[in-house]
Order: structure tokens, then C-alpha cells, then sequence
């Protein structure tokens, strides 16, 4: 840990200008940074702290029926916010499914947005890790890497992004409210991520001093709330980054798949978006054999990056699930343990 | 005599609890000092090599810094001579020399340690310490080939190399039924929720330790040896220990270290492992390949038990386990032969991790049981059944008790196991594959030397001091309820000190050894008190005790008991005019370990929900019935199986470091990727006690619990998971890859 400077600006505009010195880091709710700087895996030399802005925490309906999340919005606030969890289930199924309850009460949606992969090369600082450290190489590549990327990776990083919340604001085409010294920009969520290509180090579109404001889902993202799922596939039943997930809507009229939203969560390093597979679902009859489909085209350029060729086979079924699960209809009341597929109960031997 | 008032068996809440939950208990990181300064290490980042170079410039001149040392500028430590090493050392081997040299012998071993003013500044200056290497050739794979026979040392500490009754592997060959297959276990780590720590603060050449320890009186031997001091001049207080299953038992470098520290600044030094150091810093269990081959006749008797182990060891210590104990007295068989073997790697030493070597042994042993049974089309309950063994034939002992046979029948009724159909896939909920599986649960009963105060206040209540640790258990608990009993007290009248050397010897709080051990020491130290009293009313010339003389005195109702009715404790001690009245007890094993083998039993059973998609598998319930001898306290003993029980799903399904073979170091080495269950993991466990007293073992007729709340409970989950899909993972932990590809 090194000694860094903390300052609180009051405003979104002293905020920026105080984020674009060179060595700062915005810190909201700290539970990713924290650990990060514990661990001398991220050194700012200054924290300017956006926690206390106001006017950033509220969730707005919106004059055309779309929803703004401020980027102060805690998860556990916005999951449990009735309207919007009815209106964009498939969202709150993935906040609850992500981190712990007291996590959830102290992350934000922007933070959650920014947080960094969990690759245990990136966070051991004895490891070579391009992202933390540019041209330092990648100790991943030939290590412990059965929870790595299948898709979009480089030889440069095979990490993975660890967000749930992130994939179905993908799948539903979530855009992103930046502020920058510059003004205001959006920016879609699906290119707000970047894959890491040559550059792992740098991860969002954001430039230095860029601050996220808000996330905005349109009424069209409403649309699918009959039919909207996360499934996530992990190795306990909570507190866990997901093996594999996916966000998978559909919008069924006559027996027909009108339109289809999904995302997968897990195998890149971004929320992956899987628009081949939407398409092809599009005019389809929602059944085993569409889904399945669906299923091997979203994963069609999916290629081991070490030992997890079975994040591949893995990953179609849990979309073939994901989507035989959002057909059958979003559920009153979302589950206890949202996406754990292990309800009990019933007969012995069916 | 004492008229019981019957503390022992009841299920009395933790006493210590009200202080734990207000945080009132202090752990060691927590005896604030005046003048405390804060101790960061720098770890080693290769396995195998020396320093070349230690640069420390930046270090020392960092804000608050006061020291830097390293091997270069460290006092050299005697590492005076030890007879024999502890027992809860490895036993063969050098230990670690903290400081002493520049040989690099893991990945994680401390090469240098900072000391500041605060926690921060140390943390900041000892990432400023450049450490320069030269590698050597090391070894950080597990290579069956380069497995070496156990040394003397653990041959004579009960790990020998190869034992054989019979002819096994004859036995094996004209076998009507055989199996022979491999198990993988993979490398755990304890993860105790209490971080190791220790603060060291010297005066003169008088040393108090605060630390986490499962054994102050060794701690204090151990600095004693290291430093070459009188062990009379060091004070170890532990009073709390937050868990540790085992990772506290021995005392590492990083106690030395803190010592070490103190005495170069010449202030109290606190030192607290972070949890990524606890991967290296302190021990794990370790990994182990076996073979295990099982022949039997066709009505299931078994005519061959073939186990062999390979266990993972560090290159400059010898650890070894009781792995194959299970294998030579488990079942009667007239011919069972184990091999063990060690594989020298470069690697922090591994150390016990709760039911050490047996719960390895017995994943291996009641997996290969349970193969046995599907190739027998037998009930795996019934094979067990079959071949019970009525005596340790091993030692060619009879057993001082054993109620196995009522822990299968229990264990089976309440889980409901004639329910099972046998056919692997064959049972079906909500689309998920449903599986049942068994297996036995063993682990052997122990005793070792112990003492203890007992005090008469002059209120009447009475004070238990002894040396040893509550590590979590509820051994203050269980103690106070020894003690109320055999005094005639109510609990509430009963305190108990543990966990400081100043205070009567007692043996390690490890090996599910303390009840029998130290709580028999508890009994005999209260009613030594009590003849002591008795002694004195005799002698008293007080009229009013003249009515007390006559007989036998019969203590009860928190008193003497005599013609008029009782006389208090505190009326006694007014009587006598004494502000306190002490008396010492001692135990010690006797002649039983030489006339009878002691173990305690179990059957577990555990119930799978399998998605035959995902590969992913969860515990809807796991229900076992246990022969523990006595049972004090039946509240603290059900959490010690239940603690068990879920120690044990994590051995099955999620537990593993991950291992980097090209740098020898666990790479997951935190609670998020270091994965263990959580209550959303954990749905209904269901334990029982069987009824049972062992009075030949120990005169409190217990036996242990902790590590035998493990034993058995991974194998019956991975029996289940062959139950709910006819594919038998013989590597563990069963990650949803194995079954989806395996």
C-alpha cells in the first residue's frame, strides 16, 4: 500500500476535474478498490471520493418509460426497488445473485460497472500481469486458468469481467451516462467494456477524469419483463463469481419468439452479447431445439484459453436453461437464491 | 462422595459466548500496548534459490520505519538442540531458520520483516524491499517417482512405510470381486476465520507471547528453544483462539519472527498474517494421491485391503500422516498391506487440518468401499456390516468401546436409507438428479498428560485454571460443566481460566484429545479440592464443622452435607477463615493404551441434488449418528459434527488451492477464490449420539469428537454423487468440470 491523497469534491464537476490529475482513482463505496490497494495490485496517489455527490443516487422513470439508475444507486437499493425490479427482473435477479448482502449494500452501479477481473495472476503481484502492469506478460495463459475466457480473449489476457449486473444491462442495451471535462457523453453498455486486444491495462472507454453518472434502460428493455432470466452457474450457492452465466429475454406473442436479448457473463472479459444468437431466435418457436441453436451460435467463436474447454460446453447449456427459463415466464416472485436451479422439494422418484 | 448435580449432559450454552458475541473476548491481535509498533513481512516470490541481494534503503528511510531485518543483519538465533522434536512438529528434517540465510526453500517464505509505528507505514516500507535471486532447481510438481519412504523419525511416530498382515496382494489376485483405483485429494488450507497473529513484547530478557496458539505450554518451549532462553522467562497468554483446526497446533517462523522484532527495536511488536500469508505461512493439509484395491468374496467378505498413499512433504521438514491408519483396523480382512510414500516438494511444510491423515484416508478407503459394493451389486451399508471389525486387528487389541453397529442402524433410520434404489440414476426431484451415499466415519481416541488447578473462593465459587486452549470448541464450557459436576456446584458457579502458562500444564488442544485428556485432569483437580476440604473440616476446631467430621463427607447442593442439612462453600470457607483454598489434579494415560485400542465411530450419510446439465452438485442433507463415548455436552458436541459436516463439503465439492506448479505457490490465496461453503450451501444436518461411555479409556468415560465430525463425510457425498449419476470422480474436490467432462 502506498500513501495517497484523499480529496471529496461536492459536485459531479469538481469531481472531474479533480479525476483527471494524473495518479487519481474515484472511490464510491471502496469494495473492490479497497482490497486493490491493500494488496499493492492498484497504487493511486490520490482518491477523490464521489460517495457523498449528491444527486446521484436516485432511480427516475423516465417521460418515454425507460429507467435512470444513478451511478450512486447502491445494488441492494435498486434490486429491491419494487418498480424497477418488476419492470427489469432479469436486472435485480442478477444483482442478488452477485457478491454477498453486505456487498450489495455498499456497492454502487457505477462502481459495480468498474469493478476489475478476479484473475488470480492479476491480483497476486509476484505474477506477470499485462493489465497491471503493461508488456509485463501474462502468467494466466500457461497457469491456474479453468475459470478463464473462452471468447474475446488475447495472448496478451484471458481474464474474465466478474460483473452479474453488468450482463443483462448488455443483453438489454443499457447505456452508460459519462461526464467528463468535456461535457456529457453516452456510451452503450456493450462498448463500454473493451476486450483486451494488445491493451488489457486499459478496460472501459472511460477517459482519465471520465466519471460514470448513470445507467439508463429504455422502455424497450421493459418489454421483456414477462419472459426475463439470469442464470447463474457457480460452484457454491452464493457468494461466488459465476463459472457461467447468462441473461436471456425473449418477447412471445402468438406462440413466437418476436425478439430475444441475451448475454453471457463469465467467459470474457466483457459482458458478452450474444447478437447472432438474438437473431436467430428472432421468428423462432421458443422450444429445446431454437434454444439449442441459439445456444451454439452464441459460443460458435468460443475457444479454450487454458483448462476450461468445458466453460464452452457449459456455457450453451446454461443458455439452452437460461432460455428454456425465461419461455416458461419470469416468476412472480424472484427465488430465494435468484439463478440457483436447485429449488427442492417434490417427489422422490419422477 | 459427591452427589452429582448432573452438569455433564447437559446441553449448557457457551459461557464464553456473551463475551465472544460483545467482544469482550480478546484474541491475540487484540492486547493493545503501550508503545505497540506493527510488524509487515516481505515473502519470498520463487520456490527454490538464494538471495543475492536484499535491497532495504527505501524501506528503512520510509516514514515511521524503526527496522528492517533480514538474514543479512538479523541476530543469530541458537535454534538450540531439541531431544526430540514436538509432536505436533514434522518429524524428520530441519525446521525453518527465520533470518538465518539466504536459501530459499518456498514460495512464501519470509525473507525480511519491517517494523513501524503504524500497520500502514510497515505495510508501505516492506513493499519497498527489493529482493534479488539466484534460482536454483526445485521441485513444485507432484511427481509419484520421486516418492521416498517416511525417515525414522515418523516410522517411529506411527507412519511407517509398509506394513502387511498376510498376503494381500495374493489375496487380491484370487479375489472372487476386486477393485483397484486411484484418488486424488487436493492440497487444503485450514482458513481459520481468525488470522494467525502474535505480539511480542520483551522485558529484560523476559518474553510475554500473546498469539494464537492450539498450545501455549509449546509455544513457550519452542521461543525457548529458539532464542536459547529458560522457558521459565517466557509468558504465553492465549485466552481465545478464533478457530484454527489445526493450523495452530505447532509454532511457526512468524511467532520467531515477532520475537525477533521486538527484541531488535526494543518494543512491543505485533505481527498479523494477512489471509493470503496464511497460505504460506503457516500449513495445510496436504495433498495425497492414493490406490486403493479392495478384493472380497462374493457374499462380500473382504480377502484384501491393498491402500497406498503418496503425501506431499516440504523439502527441508518431513511431515508426514497417519494416512493409512484407516486402511490396517477400519474392517476385519486377513490381509490388507499399505505403502506410504512422501514427495519432497518445495513448498511451505504442511502441517494436521482437522482429522489429519484419517479424513484423507478414509476418502480414499470408503470410496473404494463403495466401488467395492457396486461391483458386488451389494448395499454399500451392508458390505460394511459385513465386515465389521470387532477388534483392532492391527494392534490386536480389543476396542474399549465401540457402538459402530448402533451408528449405522441410527444414522440409517433417520436418513431413511432403505429408500435408496441401488441403480445409479435412478432416484429423480425436479429435474435433478438425486443420490444417496454412505460411508463410516473413524477416528482414534487419544489421551495425553494434563494438569489443573481448582480454587474454593470465599464466596463459594470455584475457579479451574489450566494451561490449555479453547481453540473454539467449547472447552470452557465443557470444562466448567467437569468441574460443576464433580464439585456439587450449579455451572454459574463454576469460572474457568484457559489459555496462559502461568497456569498448570496442559497437553496440545488438538487430535480431539482435550476431554479425555485435560478434562479428566478438571475432575481430578476438583475432587482433590474437595478431599483437601475435607482434610480441613476435620481438622478444624470450629464448633459449628463438628457436625461435618463424622463418615464420609458427601458434598452436594453446593455444600457439605451433615446431619442438620448442608453447609455452603461459603459458609465452609467463612467457618475456616480462608480466603481461597487451591488444589492440583493430574492425569495421565495408564495401562489402557497397552490392554485396549481406542477410537471413536460414525456413519454419515449425505443425500445429492445433482443438475445433470451443469455438473454442479448441492447438499440438500447429511445425517450421522456418532459413538463418542460420553457426551458432556451434547449442544457444543452437535456443532463439532456439524462444523464437521460442513468442513466436509467443502472437501468434496469446493476446496482446493490452486496450485501454480511453475512457481510452487497456491494462486487462489483468499476467502473469495478460495472457495469453502457458505450457508446457502448448507441445508439440513441432522447429528446424533449413540448411546455409550468409555470408562475403560478414561475415567470421564468420553472419547473425541472434533476430528471425527470430518471423517467419512467427503466420501459419503462422493458415494452420493456415483449414486445420482453413475460417474465416479475419484478426484477431489468433484468440481461440476470433472463431472461434466470427466
Amino acid at each position: 500500500m502506498n500513501r495517497f491523497d484523499y480529496v471529496r469534491p461536492s459536485s459531479v464537476s469538481e469531481a472531474v476535474a479533480a479525476g483527471a490529475e494524473p495518479g487519481s482513482a474515484f472511490l464510491a463505496a471502496g469494495t473492490n478498490l479497497l482490497d486493490l490497494m491493500k494488496g499493492g495490485i492498484a497504487r493511486p496517489t490520490r482518491l477523490v471520493d464521489v460517495g457523498r455527490i449528491p444527486g446521484l443516487d436516485a432511480i427516475e422513470t423516465l417521460p418515454d418509460g425507460g429507467v435512470r439508475i444513478g451511478a450512486l444507486v447502491r445494488n441492494a437499493d435498486l434490486a429491491y426497488h419494487q418498480e424497477f425490479a418488476r419492470r427489469f427482473p432479469m436486472v435485480a435477479e442478477a444483482l442478488l445473485s452477485g457478491a454477498s448482502a453486505q456487498l450489495r449494500n455498499a456497492a454502487t452501479t457505477g462502481g459495480n460497472l468498474l469493478q476489475r477481473t478476479r484473475c488470480p495472476y492479476f491480483y497476486d503481484t509476484a505474477s506477470a500481469c499485462n493489465k497491471r502492469e503493461p508488456g509485463a506478460g501474462c502468467d494466466a495463459l500457461a497457469g491456474e486458468n479453468r475459470q478463464h475466457a473462452v471468447l474475446g480473449w488475447s495472448e496478451a489476457c484471458i481474464a474474465t469481467n466478474p460483473s452479474d449486473f453488468a450482463v443483462p444491462l448488455a443483453a438489454l442495451d443499457a447505456v452508460v451516462e459519462i461526464e467528463g471535462r468535456g461535457g456529457r457523453r453516452e456510451v452503450p453498455l456493450t462498448d463500454f467494456h473493451r476486450l483486451p486486444g494488445d491493451t488489457p491495462q486499459i478496460e472501459t472507454v472511460l477517459a482519465p477524469g471520465e466519471l460514470i453518472v448513470a445507467v439508463r434502460l429504455s422502455a424497450d428493455a421493459a418489454a421483456f419483463a414477462g419472459h426475463a432470466r439470469y442464470l447463474k452457474v457457480r460452484e457454491r450457492t452464493s457468494y461466488a463469481f459465476a463459472v457461467v452465466s447468462a441473461a436471456a429475454a425473449l418477447r412471445i406473442a402468438d406462440g413466437r419468439i418476436e425478439a430475444a436479448r441475451l448475454a453471457l457473463g463469465g467467459v470474457a472479459l466483457k459482458p458478452w452479447r450474444a447478437r447472432e444468437a438474438e437473431a436467430a431466435l428472432a421468428g423462432a418457436s421458443p422450444g429445446f431445439e431454437s434454444f439449442q441453436e441459439a445456444a451454439a451460435l452464441a459460443l460458435a467463436e468460443a475457444r479454450p484459453s487454458g483448462d476450461n474447454a468445458y466453460k464452452i460446453e457449459l456455457a450453451r447449456r446454461v443458455i439452452a436453461r437460461a432460455l428454456t427459463l425465461a419461455a416458461a415466464g419470469t416468476p412472480e416472485r424472484l427465488p430465494a437464491l435468484p439463478g440457483s436451479p436447485f429449488a427442492s422439494g417434490g417427489s422422490l422418484h419422477d | 462422595m459427591n452427589v452429582p448435580l448432573k452438569a455433564i449432559g447437559q446441553p449448557v450454552s457457551r459461557v464464553d459466548g456473551p463475551d465472544k458475541v460483545q467482544g469482550h473476548a480478546r484474541y491475540a491481535a487484540e492486547f493493545d500496548q503501550p508503545d505497540l509498533m506493527h510488524a509487515a513481512m516481505v515473502l519470498s516470490t520463487i520456490p527454490s534459490g538464494t538471495i543475492t541481494a536484499i535491497e532495504t534503503k527505501a524501506a528503512r528511510s520510509a516514514p515511521g520505519v524503526h527496522a528492517v531485518i533480514t538474514h543479512e543483519n538479523a541476530p543469530r538465533l541458537p535454534y538450540a538442540p531439541m531431544a526430540k522434536r514436538p509432536q505436533v512438529d514434522a518429524q524428520g528434517g530441519d525446521q525453518l531458520k527465520v533470518f538465518q540465510d539466504p536459501t530459499i526453500r518456498f514460495n512464501g517464505q519470509p525473507v525480511a520483516v519491517v517494523v513501524a509505528e503504524t500497520l500502514e507505514q510497515a505495510v508501505h516500507a516492506a513493499d519497498l524491499v527489493r529482493v534479488s535471486y539466484e534460482h536454483a532447481d526445485g521441485h513444485t510438481t507432484f511427481d509419484r517417482a520421486r516418492g521416498r519412504a517416511p525417515s525414522r523419525g515418523n516410522e517411529k511416530a506411527g507412519r511407517p512405510a509398509d506394513t502387511e498382515i498376510g498376503d494381500a496382494d495374493a489375496a487380491l489376485k484370487s479375489a472372487a470381486v476386486s477393485i483397484d483405483a486411484n484418488y486424488v485429494q487436493a492440497r487444503e488450507h485450514h482458513n481459520a476465520i481468525e488470522p494467525h497473529a502474535t505480539i511480542a513484547a520483551w522485558d529484560g530478557d523476559h518474553l510475554t507471547l500473546h498469539d494464537k496458539t492450539q498450545w501455549p505450554d509449546n509455544d513457550r518451549d519452542e521461543i525457548a528453544h529458539v532464542f536459547g532462553i529458560k522457558k521459565e522467562n517466557i509468558h504465553v497468554v492465549s485466552p481465545f483462539v478464533g478457530g484454527a483446526f489445526g493450523s495452530a497446533l505447532r509454532t511457526w517462523p512468524h511467532v520467531t519472527v515477532a520475537a525477533l522484532a521486538a527484541r531488535v527495536v526494543q518494543r512491543p511488536v505485533r505481527l498479523e498474517l494477512t489471509r493470503r500469508q496464511c497460505y504460506t505461512s503457516i500449513g495445510f493439509r496436504p495433498h495425497t494421491e492414493q490406490r486403493v484395491a479392495l478384493g472380497a468374496a462374493a457374499d462380500g467378505t473382504l480377502t484384501a485391503i491393498v491402500q497406498e498413499a503418496f503425501g506431499q512433504t516440504a523439502t527441508y521438514e518431513e511431515y508426514a500422516e497417519t494416512t493409512l491408519d484407516p486402511a490396517r483396523n477400519t474392517y476385519a480382512c486377513p490381509n490388507v498391506r499399505t505403502r506410504y510414500r512422501l514427495i519432497e516438494m518445495n513448498t511451505n511444510s504442511p502441517c494436521p487440518m482437522r482429522s489429519p491423515g484419517v479424513a484423507t484416508g478414509m476418502l480414499a478407503l470408503e470410496t473404494a468401499m463403495d466401488e467395492l459394493a457396486v461391483a458386488l451389486r451389494m448395499d454399500p451399508l451392508e458390505l460394511r456390516l459385513k465386515n465389521y471389525a470387532d477388534r483392532d486387528q492391527h494392534k490386536n487389541l480389543p476396542w474399549s468401546s465401540k457402538e459402530l453397529r448402533a451408528c449405522y442402524r441410527v444414522a440409517a433410520e433417520r436418513f431413511g436409507w432403505s429408500e435408496r434404489t441401488p441403480e445409479p440414476r435412478s432416484m429423480r426431484r425436479n429435474g435433478h438428479l438425486i443420490g444417496y451415499g454412505m460411508a463410516t466415519a473413524v477416528y482414534p481416541s487419544h489421551r495425553a498428560k494434563a494438569s489443573a488447578a481448582a480454587t474454593l473462593l470465599r464466596d463459594g465459587t470455584a475457579l479451574i485454571r489450566t494451561a490449555g486452549s479453547d481453540m473454539g470448541p467449547g472447552t470452557y464450557t465443557s470444562m466448567t460443566q467437569v468441574a460443576a459436576e464433580t464439585l456439587g456446584l450449579p455451572v454459574e458457579r463454576v469460572r474457568i481460566e484457559l489459555g496462559d502458562t502461568d497456569m498448570p500444564y496442559a497437553p496440545v488442544h488438538g487430535g480431539s484429545i482435550t476431554m479425555a485428556s485435560v478434562g479428566t485432569a478438571v475432575q481430578a483437580a476438583c475432587q482433590a479440592l474437595l478431599d483437601d476440604l475435607a482434610g480441613v473440616v476435620k481438622a478444624s476446631p470450629d464448633p459449628r464443622l463438628a457436625a461435618f467430621k463424622a463418615g464420609t463427607p458427601e458434598w452436594r447442593d453446593g455444600g457439605l452435607a451433615g446431619p442438620g442439612g448442608v453447609i455452603s462453600f461459603a459458609e465452609l470457607m467463612e467457618g475456616l477463615g480462608f480466603d481461597r483454598i487451591t488444589a492440583e489434579g493430574q492425569s495421565a494415560p495408564g495401562n489402557e493404551s497397552k490392554t485396549h485400542s481406542s477410537a471413536a465411530f460414525g456413519a454419515v450419510f449425505a443425500e445429492v441434488e445433482v443438475d445433470p446439465d451443469f455438473g454442479t452438485v448441492r447438499v440438500p442433507r447429511i445425517v450421522g449418528a456418532y459413538d463418542i463415548g460420553r457426551v458432556v455436552n451434547p449442544k457444543t458436541a452437535r456443532s463439532q459434527c456439524v462444523g464437521g459436516m460442513v468442513q466436509g463439503v467443502g472437501m468434496a465439492l469446493l476446496e482446493q488451492a490452486e496450485w501454480d506448479e511453475r512457481f510452487g505457490r497456491p494462486m487462489n490465496g483468499n476467502l473469495a477464490e478460495y472457495v469453502v461453503p457458505v450457508c446457502a450451501d448448507i441445508r439440513s444436518l441432522d447429528v446424533t449420539f449413540v448411546p455409550g461411555e468409555d470408562t475403560i479409556f478414561n475415567p470421564l468415560g468420553v472419547k473425541g469428537v472434533a476430528e471425527l465430525g470430518l471423517s467419512g463425510v467427503s466420501a459419503a457425498i462422493g458415494n452420493a454423487v456415483y449414486h445420482a449419476t453413475g460417474r465416479r470422480v475419484r478426484e477431489f474436490p468433484i468440481l461440476p468440470e470433472r463431472l461434466l467432462m470427466g
